[in-house]
C-alpha cells in the first residue's frame, strides 16, 4: 500500500470532481422554480420532447440497421473486399458526428459541390432537403452506427459454430438460423451498443447546432449564452440527466447479460460464401455505407481545407491548434492520472463502498458536457462569491479559466481513461503484487518497479483516447473556456454556424487527423483479440 | 526450523484452518496434502505472511513471524514463495526477473548470484529472455531461482507443478527435489496431487477440513494410514468386512490375515476392547490392489468385473463370491476377459484395520 495516502483520500476527491457537478444540477430536478418551470414547460419543452424523442427513435433505428446488418455481413460472410470493411467501418469514429454533419449540409447546400452537380448534370433542381430532422438522423445514424457494429460483431463471433450447426442439423438453413438463433443471441450485445449510441445522441451538441435542431443541449447553452440564465440552464440540464440515467442504467444491465452471453471462445462457424448477386449486394451495401459516412466526408474536408488554406490560414491557426494540444494535453494527462489513482486505490482496497465510489468516479462519460459544464460552472460561481466576500476581490477569480476547463473535462471523461488502466491492473494477477512483496518490493517501488512498467499499454492508450476526446469535444470548451480562448472544435464550431464550410474544414481536417488515433487503437487491439 | 502450533484461521464464522501443528527440520522438505478446499493453500500463506492467523503461532528459525494480533510482514520474514502461477514479470528478462530481490546487494555480488542461480536450474543460456518465450517449465524454474537467490530461510510452492504436462510434472519435481536438496533448503510444499507430494516431500501431511488428518512419511501414509480419510485419500483401495479372531489376526473372506494388527489406537482404530474382545468383532480392512496377487493355481476365485489397462499391468476389479469387490494389480501380460474367473491370493505385509 502506499504509504501516508489512504486510498480513501485519493479516491473521494477524485469522485467528487464528477459527483458533485451531477449533484448539484439533479438537485434542480427536485426543486424546481415554478415561475421557470411554467415557461419552460410551455414554450420549450414540447418542442424539445418531441425532437429528442424522433432522434432517439430515428437514429436508434438508423445504428441498428446499419450496425447489425454490416456487423452480420463481415462475421459470417466471406464476399470481396469483406476483409478490408471489417477494419474500415470503424473508421468513421474518426470523424466527430458534427464534422460528417457539416459536410453533408455543405455538399447539399444549394450553391454545394453535389447539389450542384445534381442540378447541371441530372437537371434535379431541388436537393433531398438535408437539413431537416430526416436529414439529422441520417447523419447522426452515419457516424454512430460503429458503437452497434461493434458490439455486435463481438456478439456474432463469440457465439462459435456449435449453435449454428446445432440449428442446421435441426433442418434450420443458415439463413433461418440467422433469424432464430444468431440474432436472438446476440440481442444483448446490440443492445449495448445501441444504448452507447443513443447516449451519444443524447450528449450530441455540435451536430444538432450545426443543422439548427433544437434539442436539450441546445437549449441549455442557449439559456446560458443567450438569455444569460443559469438556472434556466440548470432546470433543463435536469432533465437532460433524467434520460441519461435511464439509458446508463439500462446500459450496465445489458452489460451484466452480456458476458453472461460471451460463453468460452469456440472454434469460429465456416463463413457463408456470398456469390453473384449476393456477393453483389453485399459489396454495394457495405461499400455504400464506407462512402457516405467516411470517403467522402474525408475526402470533401481534405478539398476544403486544401481550398482554404492559402487564405485562411495564418497565426491565428497556430494560437487555435494552440489551444488545442494544450488543452488535450493537460488534460489527457490529469485525466490518465486521477484515474490511475483510483483503479489503483480500488485495487488496494477492494471493499465494496470503495469500489462504489470508484465507479461513481467513472460516471462522467454518460453526461452530457452541457449539462456537466452547468454543473460545474454553478460551484465555481459560489466559490468564487465566497472568496470575493472572504477576501475583498474584485472579479471572478476560478470562472474562465483553464482550471474549470480542465474539472470538466476530468468529470466527463474519467471513464475513458479509467477503462484501459482498470483492465490493465486487472490483468496482472495478485501474485505478480505478492511476488514482489515477498522480495522485498513494497509501496512505491513497487509501483514504479512492477506496475507502471507493465501498465504502458494501458497508459498510452489512455492518454490517446482522452487527448482526442477532449480535442473534439465541443459544449465544455465552448460554455466554460476562457474570454476568446478559441481551439479547433470552437473555429469548426463558429465557421459552420456561419456556413463557412471551407474555412471550418479546415481545422476539421486537423481533428479528424488526431481521431484517427484511437480508431488504429481499437482496430489494433481487436485485431489482437481477434474480435475483427 | 518451521515450527506451526496450534494454528487456526477463520473467514468470519467459516473456520478455514482449526489446529495445524508440525515442525520441518532443517533441510528437510515438508508438505501439505489435500482435496482443494481442505486449507493446505491458506496454510501456506499464513507462513509466507499472506494472511493473518485468529490462533496459535508461527515460528521460523526460533523468530516468531505470528500469533494473533502480528504478523512480520512478508518483505521481513525470509521466505521465498514459488507461485501456482509462477507470477513473472512480464516486462523484465528471466535475469532481471532472478535479479529483482537482490536490490540490498552491491552491483557485482548481484550479477554473480543472478549467473549462479541460473546456472543452478539450468537456464544461463535463456538468461536474457523474456518470460513468454519460455515453456511452462523453464518458466517454473525461473520462478525457482528467483525465489532462492535473496537466500530465504525458507522456500515455500504453491502447487508449483500444477501447470505443467503430467509427463513434465514428474521430471521436474524429482528435479526441484534434486536442486533443494543439493543447496539444502527447508521447503515446504502444497498440493493436491500425492504423486508430486510423494516425488518431492520428505514428510507429508494429509489435510481435510482444516485438519491435518496425519504427518508422516509418504511410505507410512500409503501402508499405514491414520483413518479412512487418508486411507481413501492416499493410493487406491477398497475396505473388506472383516472379524477379528485374536490380537493378530483378522479373517475376511480372502482368508486370515496375520501380524500387523495395529497397536496404537485412536477413534477410527479398532478400539483396545476390541482387540481384546472375544472373537466376532467386526472391523474393516484396508486392502490395495498390491495386496491382492493372481495366482493360477489358487483356490480362490474371483471374477473379472471391470479392467483398465495401465502399459505395464492391468487394473482389475474383481468381485469375490459373496458380492464385494476387490482391486488387483496384475501384470498386463496376463490379460483376462471380463466376466472371467481367475484365482488370487492374499499378499498382505501391513493390516490396516477400522471398526465397522
Amino acid at each position: 500500500m502506499i504509504p501516508v495516502l489512504s486510498p480513501w483520500l485519493l479516491a473521494l476527491p477524485i469522485a467528487l470532481i464528477t459527483v458533485l457537478p451531477v449533484a448539484v444540477v439533479a438537485a434542480h430536478l427536485l426543486h424546481p422554480d415554478p415561475a421557470l418551470w411554467a415557461h419552460l414547460s410551455e414554450h420549450v419543452l414540447p418542442e424539445l420532447l418531441v425532437n429528442t424523442a424522433w432522434l432517439l427513435a430515428g437514429v436508434g433505428a438508423g445504428v441498428t440497421l446499419l450496425g447489425v446488418s454490416l456487423a452480420w455481413l463481415t462475421a459470417a460472410c466471406e464476399f470481396p473486399g469483406r476483409r478490408f470493411f471489417t477494419w474500415a467501418l470503424l473508421l468513421p469514429l474518426a470523424l466527430p458526428a458534427y464534422v460528417t454533419g457539416f459536410v453533408w449540409l455543405g455538399l447539399l447546400d444549394f450553391t454545394g459541390p453535389l447539389a450542384t452537380w445534381l442540378r447541371e448534370v441530372w437537371g434535379i433542381q431541388t436537393p433531398p432537403p438535408i437539413r431537416s430532422r430526416a436529414g439529422v438522423i441520417v447523419v447522426m445514424a452515419l457516424a454512430l452506427y460503429p458503437y452497434v457494429y461493434l458490439t455486435a460483431r463481438a456478439a456474432f463471433l463469440g457465439q462459435g459454430r456449435r449453435l449454428m450447426e446445432a440449428a442446421q442439423s435441426l433442418g434450420q438453413s443458415r439463413w433461418s438460423g440467422f433469424w432464430r438463433v444468431a440474432l436472438p443471441m446476440a440481442r444483448p450485445g446490440i443492445v449495448a451498443g445501441l444504448l452507447l449510441a443513443l447516449m451519444e445522441t443524447l450528449a450530441d451538441f455540435g451536430t444538432v447546432s450545426v443543422f439548427n435542431y433544437n434539442t436539450f443541449t441546445t437549449a441549455i447553452y442557449k439559456a446560458w449564452f443567450s438569455l444569460f440564465s443559469l438556472p434556466a440552464a440548470a432546470q433543463l440540464a435536469s432533465i437532460l440527466i433524467g434520460f441519461v440515467f435511464l439509458a446508463a442504467v439500462l446500459e450496465s444491465a445489458m452489460r451484466a447479460r452480456r458476458s453472461y452471453a460471451a460463453s468460452t471462445r469456440t472454434a469460429q462457424a465456416a463463413r457463408i460464401r456470398l456469390g453473384g448477386w449476393r456477393a453483389g449486394l453485399a459489396l454495394g451495401w457495405t461499400g455504400a455505407v464506407f462512402l457516405l459516412a467516411f470517403v467522402i466526408p474525408m475526402g470533401q474536408i481534405g478539398l476544403w481545407a486544401a481550398a482554404a488554406f492559402e487564405q485562411d490560414f495564418d497565426a491565428r491557426y497556430l494560437d487555435f491548434a494552440w489551444h488545442s494540444l494544450l488543452l488535450s494535453g493537460l488534460g489527457a494527462l490529469l485525466v490518465t492520472a486521477l484515474a490511475l489513482a483510483l483503479a489503483y486505490s480500488q485495487r488496494l482496497h477492494p471493499t465494496p463502498a470503495l469500489r462504489a465510489t470508484v465507479r461513481l468516479g467513472a460516471l462522467g462519460y454518460a453526461l452530457p458536457g452541457a449539462v456537466l459544464a452547468v454543473g460545474v460552472f454553478i460551484p465555481v460561481a459560489w466559490a468564487d462569491n465566497w472568496l470575493i466576500d472572504a477576501f475583498h476581490l474584485d472579479g471572478q477569480v476560478l470562472a474562465g479559466t483553464l482550471l474549470v476547463m480542465l474539472l470538466a473535462y476530468c468529470a466527463r471523461f474519467m471513464a475513458v481513461g479509467f477503462g484501459p488502466l482498470e483492465s490493465g491492473l486487472a490483468r496482472i494477477t495478485r501474485s505478480v503484487d505478492e511476488a514482489a512483496r515477498i522480495l522485498g518490493v513494497t509501496g512505491w517501488r513497487r509501483l514504479t518497479r512492477v506496475h507502471l512498467p507493465m501498465l504502458r499499454v494501458s497508459l498510452f492508450t489512455a492518454l490517446a483516447l482522452t487527448f482526442v476526446d477532449i480535442m473534439k469535444e465541443l459544449p465544455i470548451t465552448l460554455m466554460t473556456r476562457p474570454f476568446g480562448w478559441d481551439t479547433l472544435a470552437v473555429r469548426v464550431f463558429e465557421m459552420t454556424a456561419e456556413g463557412e464550410w471551407e474555412r471550418a474544414a479546415l481545422p476539421a481536417a486537423a481533428i479528424a487527423l488526431a481521431g484517427l488515433l484511437p480508431v488504429y487503437l481499437l482496430i489494433r487491439h481487436s485485431d489482437r483479440e481477434k474480435t475483427l | 526450523m518451521l515450527l506451526l502450533e496450534n494454528v487456526a484461521q477463520s473467514y468470519g464464522p467459516k473456520a478455514v484452518l482449526k489446529d495445524i501443528q508440525f515442525t520441518l527440520k532443517p533441510g528437510q522438505i515438508g508438505c501439505l496434502l489435500g482435496p482443494s478446499g481442505c486449507g493446505k493453500t491458506t496454510a501456506l500463506r499464513l507462513v509466507a505472511g499472506f494472511e493473518q492467523l485468529s490462533a496459535g503461532a508461527i515460528y521460523i528459525d526460533g523468530q516468531t513471524v505470528a500469533r494473533p494480533g502480528f504478523s512480520l510482514p512478508p518483505e521481513q520474514r525470509r521466505v521465498g514463495l514459488v507461485f501456482q502461477d509462477y507470477a513473472l514479470f512480464p516486462h523484465l528478462s528471466v535475469a532481471a526477473n532472478v535479479d529483482f530481490g537482490l536490490s540490498h546487494l552491491p552491483r557485482r555480488d548481484r550479477d554473480y548470484r543472478v549467473h549462479e542461480m541460473l546456472e543452478l536450474v539450468g537456464l544461463e543460456a535463456e538468461a536474457k529472455a523474456w518470460p513468454h518465450q519460455l515453456s511452462g517449465g523453464q518458466q517454473q524454474r525461473v520462478a525457482l531461482a528467483r525465489a532462492l537467490a535473496p537466500r530465504p530461510r525458507l522456500l515455500l510452492l504453491d502447487e508449483p507443478f500444477s501447470n505443467l504436462d503430467v509427463e513434465l510434472r514428474e521430471k521436474l519435481s524429482l528435479e526441484v527435489r534434486d536442486i533443494l536438496k543439493h543447496e539444502a533448503i527447508t521447503a515446504l510444499l502444497v498440493t493436491h496431487d500425492q504423486h508430486e507430494a510423494f516425488a518431492v516431500a520428505d514428510v507429508v501431511g494429509v489435510m481435510n477440513q482444516g485438519l491435518i488428518q496425519q504427518w508422516d512419511t509418504p511410505y507410512r501414509l500409503y501402508h499405514e494410514p491414520a483413518n479412512r480419510f487418508v486411507a481413501d485419500f492416499v493410493g487406491q483401495g477398497v475396505l473388506l468386512t472383516g472379524e477379528v479372531l485374536n490380537e493378530h489376526q483378522v479373517e475376511i473372506e480372502l482368508g486370515v490375515l496375520e501380524g500387523h494388527l495395529p497397536t496404537q489406537c485412536n477413534a477410527e482404530k479398532i478400539e483396545p476392547e476390541c482387540l481384546n474382545c472375544e472373537r466376532g468383532c467386526r472391523v474393516e480392512v484396508l486392502i490395495r490392489p498390491d495386496d491382492i496377487i493372481h495366482d493360477d493355481s489358487s483356490l480362490l476365485m474371483a471374477e473379472i468385473e471391470r479392467k483398465a489397462f495401465r502399459g505395464a499391468e492391468f487394473l482389475y476389479t474383481l468381485r469375490l463370491p459373496s458380492g464385494a469387490r476387490v482391486l488387483a494389480l496384475v501384470p498386463s501380460h496376463h490379460n483376462h476377459a471380463i466376466g472371467e474367473r481367475i484365482g488370487i491370493t492374499l499378499g498382505v505385509d501391513h493390516v490396516v484395520a477400522f471398526t465397522a
